[in-house]
């Protein structure tokens, strides 16, 4: 087998032959160069063009239409609580793993007195994790997961139980609306490691097409809306 | 893998008389066509999406070579690799050289079309690598040692039973007397096998729906989950891609992704969009140390500046498949390679030979329904008309057919001769079938009266009886 | 209407032609009725489909320009059939090099081109015709009419103004019947595949007799139809809309 570089040369050179293009073409490079410097977007539906307040209505109606749950709440200190609750409420030990967000760290966990706190990458043990989210989407109700220390990406998938805090104001209308925000942290023409949209929890529709859920990732998606008074537009 | 597109007619044939295949198909019309109808309607946008996807595309077409580089860079900044293969055997090798190098004994794989397309799974499997399909439908079919019968339903040619039989014959820890009757407990008793195997695997093997110049990002996008396992959890991350995945940017994306699970299930976007790009960075406690994409041309370079290069822009929704009469007919093994339904017919002659393939793009009424509902607007049936035209060139359609087309234009050209004889045969016709008419038999149209009577001319031409009105 | 007449060329097409002139004298009358006067260019054969799907492209330029030569008089050019007319109206410009005469005069033909049904609604602006059928129908939609030339609304508009007539849709109206011009004896397996499902589709309906506007499907629909015994007669929709329903229907003998 050749090396790499001349399969590279041999692929290229193939392509501007039947294109019929010079490699030092500098119209070409420069169109090239200002579509990736320009990212323009292309047509955002109408739907994802909405107020603060419409999009948050929207993504909790997207989630709930693709079997994710969702809840409000109006302080982070009540967070603890409604995790303990809904653990509760689905026979679930009260018990989570989650990453070391520095906002889910100040979440004042002593509330819950029993809730059970790890801090880390997902073990196969876990039965339930708990993320912030990056950001989420109204147009289709998705979550933005970013990879990394605060929020590792094996919890958006191991565990059989996902709750996601996700707060009101980083509920963007559409996709092009994320990545703006993405860029604003990460850098323009960077990306973190991994980047998950998420929405709804794992299903498949492969045995006779009929839709079951908990394929392999989350068989449950809760999410939970941080909505300070104040926040809502 | 072996192609078998040349008996295509026996394999439709086996396919048309086997009745559970048949129960499994008649699923596809009921599910996936009203689901895209609806989720298309219920998007104001749909079609000018379809407008700027087919532009989007286009566009980066022209420019493959350098969105390309552009990609290879931005991966290279993030700390992956890219490898370049222009045949099916060399991305084959390549990946069994990088596997045998990090000593893996088990792989999971995430659903990939051009781990089929370069026969991966044979590939590893003959260094004694263990490959783990774990997309449920691929595992199943892995299970039964068949090849995907559709692009995002590997297994919609199975019905559950079948499934049930192949889990209680190959999970060999499965107790007897667990109730696997309904697709739940199939799905929990998978479920809980391959959960196993993300967490043994040395490398996970992923495809890629798309490649992004800007950052260096490949995307999948998977309803389960099982790609993400696939990814996250091993050491190695290689992924599979065909040079046409590339596209500029992440607005661009997006704007596929819209049409993306819109076509092919009918959702606004599938479960898990997952964009990657690079190894795991300095502080993240999990996701692979390494990431390899391998970038695949395999005849598709020759396809650009034909008129095939349009076909470059399919974004493997399956909704071709869905909607195709013939597909719905005899399933995708019949199409005897792993590319199936429109879009195969008109890819595959161009990877595997038109001498190999060439039924496939004659297996079409024209109907044009896969172009109706193609998200990428590719007119698949007039590409199956260029094929036909090549074929007809190159003499490789059947010498009968010729002699006849031959014989028809003959007369077709020639208007007097051309009335004396639809006159002759008008009449002779009606005259055979006599009062009933319609015909059970007739010479050289042995196609035709196989199944149905051939209605009998009314027993003269309009053009006679228009000139004896004129005279009148 | 306005007072001057407009001059039409009749495409008979092949199938009409041999197997059922009545559907031809049905179109005449419609269009006459409508405003028109007719002709028939005695020098009109085929289309050439079957040479430009069986990838035959040199015959199919042949005869296409004999075709654009024969049809060049007129001010519209009407076929009772969407498959022929979408021959000329789709197919015809893209044969023949950009910018060349041969191709300007395909696009002159192609712009002038219709489907019967369609122009009589959509040129003609006819609202209505006068006839009378009093039984149930259903309404196939030829594949080339439907996606090529986009007629769907305009055969159920029409059959609505027809006196007695009841229209049932069917499931899967839009779906292919398996004809597929010589598909349908290259694959004929596939094709009776195809087939049987329209079949039961179109007796699901109720209706008692199918319509659409393609003779090459209807003949493999009543073929069909027949071979296993059905009641359900099968028309060419233009012969309901002219109130020409005395001769038997597709496939059937006079009784």
């Amino acid at each position: 087998m050749s090396d790499n570089a001349t399969r590279r040369e041999q692929i290229l050179g193939r392509i501007r032959t039947s294109l019929n293009v010079d490699a030092d073409s500098m119209e070409r490079l420069e169109l090239v160069a200002d579509r990736l410097e320009d990212h323009k977007r292309n047509i955002v539906p109408d739907r994802a063009s909405g107020t603060v307040a419409q999009n948050v209505k929207q993504f909790c109606e997207r989630m709930e239409a693709v079997n994710g749950t969702v809840e409000h709440v109006k302080t982070p200190s009540e967070i603890p609580g409604a995790i303990a609750n809904y653990l509760r409420l689905h026979n679930l030990p009260q018990k989570i793993r989650r990453g070391s967000d520095p906002a889910l760290e100040k979440l004042p966990w002593g509330k819950a007195r029993s809730l059970e706190v790890a801090v880390g990458a997902a073990r196969k043990t876990d039965e339930v994790s708990v993320s912030r989210a990056f950001a989420a989407v109204a147009e289709s109700g998705t979550l933005v997961m970013t990879s990394g220390s605060d929020n590792p990406t094996s919890l958006n998938f191991l565990p059989e139980n996902h709750i996601v805090v996700v707060e009101a104001g980083r509920v963007a209308g559409s996709y092009e609306d994320a990545w703006d925000v993405v860029r604003a942290v990460y850098g323009d023409g960077e990306m973190p490691r991994t980047v998950n949209l998420i929405s709804g929890p794992s299903r498949t529709g492969d045995i006779e097409q009929k839709i079951e859920l908990g394929a392999h990732g989350p068989r449950r998606l809760h999410v939970i809306v941080l909505n300070r008074p104040s926040s809502a537009k | 893998m072996e192609p078998t597109s040349k008996n295509f007619k026996s394999n439709a044939a086996g396919a048309l008389t086997d009745a559970q295949l048949q129960r499994a198909l008649s699923n596809v019309p009921r599910g996936f066509v009203k689901k895209r109808a609806d989720a298309a309607a219920a998007l104001p946008e749909f079609e000018q999406l379809r407008d700027q996807g087919r532009e989007i595309k286009n566009h980066t077409l022209e420019h493959l070579d350098l969105y390309l580089e552009a990609f290879e860079e931005k991966v290279v900044e993030a700390g992956g690799y890219v490898h370049w293969a222009t045949t099916a055997q060399e991305a084959c090798d390549l990946v069994v050289r990088l596997c045998l190098d990090r000593e893996a004994q088990t792989v999971t794989k995430g659903k990939s079309m051009i781990s089929e397309e370069i026969g991966l799974n044979a590939g590893l499997e003959k260094m004694n690598i263990e490959p783990v399909e774990t997309d449920l439908g691929e595992y199943i079919i892995q299970l039964r040692g068949e090849t995907p019968s559709h692009l995002i339903a590997p297994a919609v040619h199975l019905t559950k039973e079948q499934i049930e039989a192949d889990f209680r014959r190959t999970h060999t820890e499965l107790p007897e007397e667990r109730n696997l009757d309904e697709p739940a407990s199939l799905v929990y008793e998978a479920r809980q096998i391959l959960r196993q195997k993300y967490i043994d695997a040395d490398v996970g093997i992923t495809g890629a729906n798309f490649l992004i110049a800007e950052t260096g990002t490949s995307v999948i996008v998977t309803n389960e989950g099982n790609g993400d396992l696939t990814q996250t959890l091993p050491k190695t991350h290689i992924v599979l891609a065909s040079i046409e995945k590339v596209v500029p940017t992440l607005e661009d994306a997006s704007t596929l992704v819209r049409l993306l699970a819109r076509s092919a299930t009918g959702q606004d976007i599938s479960n898990y969009t997952t964009f990657s790009t690079g190894p795991r960075r300095r502080g993240d406690p999990d996701g692979p140390q390494e990431y390899h994409v391998v970038l695949l041309d395999n005849g598709r370079s020759s396809m650009l500046g034909t008129e095939f290069q349009e076909m470059l822009r399919c974004i493997r929704c399956g909704a071709c498949l869905n909607h195709c009469p013939v597909y719905q007919a005899v399933g995708g093994h019949a199409y005897g390679w792993v590319y199936s339904g429109p879009m195969g017919s008109v890819l595959t002659p161009n990877l595997i030979g038109v001498n190999e393939a060439g039924h496939l793009p004659n297996a079409s009424t024209f109907c044009g329904r896969c172009e109706e509902v193609c998200p990428m607007r590719i007119p698949l049936p007039k590409m199956m008309r260029h094929w036909r035209e090549r074929e007809f060139e190159k003499h490789l359609t059947p010498f009968a057919a010729r002699r006849g087309l031959g014989v028809w234009a003959w007369f077709a050209m020639r208007p007097k001769f051309y009335q004396r004889v639809t006159r002759w045969a008008a009449r002779i016709l009606k005259w055979r079938a006599g009062r009933s008419g319609r015909l059970a038999n007739v010479p050289l149209a042995g196609g035709w009266v196989k199944y149905r009577d051939l209605p009998a001319p009314q027993g003269k031409t309009f053009q006679q009886m228009w000139k004896e009105r004129d005279n009148v | 209407m306005n007072d001057k007449k407009i001059k039409v060329g009749l495409f008979v097409t092949c199938l009409v032609d041999i197997f059922r002139p009545s559907v031809g004298f049905a179109a005449v009358k419609l269009l006459e009725e409508a405003g028109c006067v007719v002709e028939v260019p005695d020098m009109q054969t085929c289309c050439g489909q079957p040479a430009y799907n069986s990838g035959d492209r040199k015959t199919s330029k042949e005869i296409a320009e004999r075709t654009i030569r024969t049809f060049e008089p007129y001010e519209y050019v009407v076929a009772p059939s969407g498959s022929c007319a979408g021959m000329l109206k789709k197919h015809y410009p893209k044969l023949f090099g950009e910018g060349t005469g041969v191709q300007s005069r395909a696009i002159a033909l192609a712009d002038k081109t219709y489907e019967l049904v369609s122009f009589l609604t959509d040129v003609l602006q006819v609202k209505g015709v006068d006839a009378q059928f009093g039984r149930c129908v259903t309404y196939h939609d030829s594949c080339s009419g439907l996606r090529e030339l986009k007629v769907h609304k305009q055969p159920r508009q029409l059959l609505s103004s027809v006196a007695g007539l009841e229209l049932r849709e069917m499931s899967d109206a839009n779906v292919c019947c398996g004809f597929g011009g010589t598909f349908c004896v290259k694959y004929p397996d596939i094709s009776n595949d195809m087939l049987t499902k329209k079949m039961s589709n179109i007796e699901a309906s109720g209706a008692d007799v199918l319509l659409a506007g393609d003779l090459g499907c209807l003949m493999n629909m009543a073929g069909k139809l027949k071979r296993s015994g059905s009641k359900i007669e099968v028309r060419h929709v233009a012969e309901v809309l002219a109130g020409e329903t005395l001769l038997p229907p597709i496939g059937e003998g006079e009784s």
